[in-house]
């Protein structure tokens, strides 16, 4: 991959792990929308581009999901560079195995149970705005709706009572599982198929500086790839999805 | 290596076993495939099936003058940070012959 030898400095980084398999999506929408190569770090390494403005720690199955998932790359070399940049006020984002990673390493509350049904979920879901005060939903609509592809085993959304009350009060919560009428229905399989709790398919620090999802948008940046298109949605509408964070560098 | 030093070697290292157990609470998808198979085999008198993860290690004796903390205390150190994740999971751990 050319952006892993790129000598152009982006304020843009990849996190590779072990089983990371959704990294060169990310490499390629952002240099699509920014027009510079980001950078590309292997878990293997104990610092981050000096210059670096967002962090992306992408899909896959890091380390295999061994112990739990996320729990290996908690303690990879790069994870305590992984803090240091988010205690120093940087902008991350993890999809699906990034946001697992994000909540074990402590950055995200909760964590990522086995879906419910006890089944891998690979399907493409409706998922609906909450929050807004974040840096990848801050130039969203509250309610709007993306039809966005899920693949996880561990997506089901948990945090003990009173943590969620705690996540609920202070509005910690971007984007929940929906029916394709929009309604929230906790207890409903079509509209929570993986049994997450109050529907949370991502969310956001007190911060809104650091975001995690489970869905990945990255997967159809591309409306070639977008399999959802008809009944008045138009294909590669999650392109959408990385225009504030992006544009906003 | 001479007999006693070996000696010496195996009386600093002790064995570990750590049990880790989702809490009460916590729904147990592997517990819940497990016992719903168990009607399969005849059995109906098993219920509130659980699975967890046994890990198991040993502990070299700090070397003299490290500042390293007794064996118990790193055990413990290495369960929360790493063998189990305490939004969700409990353990326990004991030593073994």
């Amino acid at each position: 991959m050319s952006s892993a030898l790129s000598t152009s400095r982006s304020s843009i980084a990849v996190v590779s792990f072990p089983g990371t398999n959704c990294d060169h999506d990310l490499l390629y929408l952002i240099e699509e929308v920014t027009g510079t190569a980001p950078t590309r770090v292997s878990c293997a390494e104990r610092e981050l581009p000096r210059d670096l403005d967002l962090l992306f720690l992408p899909g896959g199955f890091s380390y295999g999901d061994y112990l739990r998932c996320g729990a290996m790359a908690k303690v990879s070399p790069i994870a305590s560079a992984v803090r240091d940049f988010a205690s120093r006020g940087g902008k991350i984002v993890g999809i699906c195995n990034g946001f697992q990673i994000l909540c074990e390493l402590g950055l995200l509350p909760g964590v990522l149970l086995p879906n419910r049904t006890t089944r891998f979920l690979s399907r493409t879901l409706p998922i609906s705005v909450d929050s807004t005060d974040s840096i990848f939903t801050a130039h969203l609509e509250r309610g709007e709706q993306f039809a966005v592809p899920v693949a996880h085993f561990e997506g089901n959304y948990f945090a003990a009572e009173e943590e969620l009350r705690r996540v609920e009060g202070e509005g910690q919560v971007i984007f929940r599982y929906c029916a394709p009428d929009g309604s929230i229905l906790h207890d409903r399989e079509e509209a929570n198929p993986n049994g997450s709790c109050h529907s949370i398919a991502g969310v956001r620090s007190p911060s809104g500086r650091i975001v995690g999802f489970m869905p990945h948008p990255e997967r159809v940046f591309e409306p070639s790839l977008d399999p959802v298109r008809g009944g008045g949605i138009e294909a590669g509408r999650c392109r959408r999805l990385f225009d504030g964070v992006l544009s906003a560098l | 290596m001479a007999q006693k030093d070996m000696a010496q070697k195996e009386s600093a290292q002790k064995k570990f076993r750590v049990h880790v157990l989702l809490k009460e609470g916590v729904l147990d998808v592997q517990g819940k495939a497990v016992e719903s198979s168990l009607p399969e085999l005849g059995v109906s008198t098993v219920s509130q099936v659980r699975v967890g993860k046994v890990i198991e290690f040993v502990v070299e004796d700090s070397p003299e003058g490290s500042t390293g903390g007794d064996q118990d205390e790193l055990v413990k150190k290495l369960c929360e940070e790493l063998f189990s994740n305490p939004v969700i999971e409990n353990y326990s751990f004991e030593e073994v012959a």
